[in-house]
């Protein structure tokens, strides 16, 4: 192979002179981490909002929920950012546009809302599967005993939704930290693109690289066992299926 | 107590319930029996407004349940109701189960609820699994404290559908022991079974339906008896053989 | 707000945006489904087979390629394959690879790992009578597995499937992090030089709306009729 490795380049310091090649990592690390929090954070508040109105007896909010899921689902995310980013400055009035334009880190929270809003619509998705696999008479029974409706769902039916789904939930927090790395076509620096910009200055591109893989697959071991405590923590005892009546024995 | 008038239900295009009236006065046990399909759980359900229903008066109480402007929530808080599939909530303990309509709903404090909680268990025979969860007792357990959870809201009347239906066979008898003492107790019940045992033992009336429509409505003797309608016959007949 | 918008651009570059990129997108699509499919399927057969180490292997690459964003494998795949080009030819330097083989090898290898686990469900959702009766008939393995198990497998995990292609559909639009003249690239492209940012993001926006959609419509009613035959 005619490519020189050089593994020693993690400690040489970078063209901007102060940080090595590895705090840079380590900086676009940080951005990964911070895009997917806040993101997650935006997906599951207003998933969790669009799961349970597609699942209320009113048809007009069960259609808007819909709706709201097929508009994020169908255009890639991609092409969600850049709607994000680069035209939704040119629609608004111009002071507004200009204003969102010039902010500093702009990419940073095009890029958590439009990742935030992107993944609702999944976690929607799972938040709805979630309530419709839970017997029809935990509703009835929570109505029956005088609570009213969003009481049920809040004391009744989110609970047991949420321990049902969280293994494909974690999932997709797990997709968030992946799709972080689709904002660096607006600019953000975050592992992948520092990455990047690594292999581009040093011409140390498989040692960038697989230092970023590697990184990727530390935070995923760290949130797999994280899901994996948390589901065991939560768990409720004796529970096995909700689809079948308890078993008697 | 309970007036049910001229009831009629469709889903769809299909009725599931047609022209059905029956009263319990304050203290009646009524049974509800009939062939599957013959809309008796569609029944019970529309009296506590769980089903909706299109043509007809059910009053509870005097309060009427059909009329929309009819505060639902607080009146099914004064109706207790069991479920074929008992229904308790599995991610709370027995104890939560039962104190959390009370503190919720009637806004009693924890503690008191707490209290009334353990005697109904205790009334049930359950005070030792209060820090149980559901999915850690047996079905027959799981029955028993999902009337005490109803019985904890101090009902005026108390609706079963099917409430062993779903029970293995030894289990049966404690569930219906403690419906037979509740009865005795004085409280206004109906009861969806095929627990003819249990109708001849403590019900004051019988009442059976068919597709959709009350065929017979008799006391219990009577019902026994000479029941009058062919189709009551053909039914009793083919329950009452094992 | 409204008031500069210029649709005439769109209608002018109609013909380079599907001739050129969405062609591209959609070839790129079928046959990395295809690909995909092939490989996903050997390699699932691999994860569930008893040859020591096998399993392994095959199961460290699924979760590697699952656990990578798909920009960084589509980094990795483009300065890789001409290296692999140059190992495999035995030429003295890397081989310059077109773009759309690049992103053709990233894309099957890729979604590869993807398929493998949709088929990997598929077969183990197999009743076991099924592989025993194969087996009572004197059944090889790789027979009951060509005419018995796998066709059911397919035909059983077809939906998800397909609505993992619509997935792939959508990420093709990443091939952007490399320049290539996808359906967005294309899009882009006409944007940068006309200055026409809103139009055609927006415009693009909409074609990838309806052609997902409709496909998954597709799928949904394609899911309704196996329901009713099975």
């Amino acid at each position: 192979m005619s490519y020189n490795w050089n593994w020693g380049i993690f400690f040489q310091l970078s063209p901007d002179g102060t940080h090595t090649y590895l705090q840079l990592l380590l900086f676009g690390t940080g951005w990964t981490l911070a895009t997917s929090l806040l993101a997650w954070a935006i997906a599951l508040s207003v998933g969790a909002v669009v799961g349970v109105i597609r699942t209320s007896p009113l048809p007009w909010l069960v259609r808007f929920g819909n709706a709201y899921v097929e508009l994020f689902r169908n255009i890639p995310l991609l092409v969600q950012m850049f709607l994000w980013y680069f035209v939704l400055p040119e629609l608004m009035p111009q002071a507004i546009g200009d204003w969102l334009k010039q902010a500093t880190n702009a990419s940073f929270y095009n890029a958590v809302i439009c990742l935030g809003l992107y993944t609702s619509a999944r976690v929607a998705e799972q938040v709805k599967a979630g309530i419709l696999s839970l017997r029809s008479g935990q509703r009835m029974a929570g109505l029956a005993i005088g609570l009213t409706l969003p009481q049920t769902y809040r004391y009744i039916l989110l609970p047991m939704a949420f321990r049902i789904i969280l293994p494909p939930l974690s999932s997709e927090f797990l997709n968030i930290i992946k799709n972080s790395s689709v904002a660096l076509t607006i600019g953000l620096i975050e592992l992948t693109a520092a990455a990047r910009s690594m292999s581009e200055f040093s011409f140390q591109v498989f040692e960038a690289f697989t230092a970023a893989t590697l990184i990727y697959i530390v935070i995923n071991i760290i949130v797999v066992n994280g899901m994996r405590w948390l589901e065991g923590r939560v768990a409720v005892p004796g529970f096995i299926s909700m689809g079948k009546p308890a078993a008697a024995h | 107590m309970i007036t049910i008038t001229n009831v009629s239900k469709w889903y769809g295009k299909v009725q599931v319930l047609n022209n059905c009236s029956a009263n319990v006065a304050k203290g009646e046990v009524v049974v509800v029996c009939g062939p599957s399909g013959s809309g008796k759980s569609t029944l019970i359900k529309c009296v506590n407004g769980l089903e909706p229903f299109e043509q007809g008066i059910i009053t509870v109480d005097g309060i009427s349940v059909g009329d929309p402007d009819t505060n639902l929530p607080k009146l099914r808080a004064r109706i207790g109701m069991v479920f074929q599939h008992f229904e308790l909530f599995p991610h709370l303990s027995v104890m939560d189960n039962l104190t959390l309509a009370q503190v919720k709903v009637l806004g009693r404090d924890p503690k008191s609820a707490a209290e009334k909680g353990m005697k109904l268990l205790e009334r049930v025979g359950l005070n030792a699994h209060a820090a149980k969860y559901p999915g850690q007792l047996s079905g027959g357990q799981q029955q028993r404290v999902a009337i005490a959870r109803a019985l904890a809201m101090d009902p005026i009347a108390m609706l079963f559908d099917e409430p062993t239906s779903a029970l293995d066979p030894e289990m049966i008898n404690e569930v219906l022991d403690v419906m037979i003492r509740l009865a005795k107790d004085g409280m206004t019940m109906i009861v969806v079974t095929h627990e003819m045992g249990f109708a001849r033992k403590v019900a004051n009336r019988v009442v059976f339906m068919d597709r959709g429509e009350i065929v017979e409505d008799a006391p219990t003797a009577d019902f026994f008896g000479k029941p009058r309608s062919e189709r009551a016959q053909l039914f009793l007949s083919k329950i009452l053989q094992h | 707000m409204f008031s500069n918008i210029d649709w005439n651009v769109i209608i002018r570059s109609l013909p380079y945006l599907f001739l050129d990129g969405m062609r591209f997108t959609i070839m790129l699509t079928l046959m990395a489904t295809a690909g995909g499919i092939v490989i996903g399927t050997l390699l699932a057969l691999a994860r569930l087979s008893n040859i020591p180490g096998l399993s392994h292997v095959a199961g460290a690459y699924v979760n590697l390629i699952r656990s990578m964003p798909l920009v960084l494998v589509i980094f990795w795949f483009f300065f890789l394959v001409p290296y692999i080009g140059q190992w495999l030819t035995g030429a003295s330097r890397p081989i310059q690879v077109g773009a759309f083989l690049s992103a053709l090898v990233t894309f099957t290898l890729f979604e590869a790992a993807y398929f493998c686990e949709i088929m990997r469900a598929g077969i183990q959702s197999i009743p076991r009578g099924q592989v025993q009766a194969a087996q009572a008939l004197g059944m090889t393995y790789w027979t009951s597995m060509k005419d018995i198990i796998l066709p059911q497998a397919f035909r059983n995990m077809l939906p998800v499937l397909l609505t993992q292609t619509i997935i792939l559909f959508q990420d093709t639009s990443l091939v952007y992090v490399i320049s290539v003249t996808d359906f967005l690239g294309a899009a882009s492209k006409v944007a940068q030089r006309d200055g026409r940012l809103v139009e055609m993001y927006l415009f693009a926006a909409i074609v990838y709306f309806v052609i997902s959609l409709a496909a998954s419509y597709g799928v949904r009613r394609l899911q309704r009729r196996i329901a009713i035959i099975r």
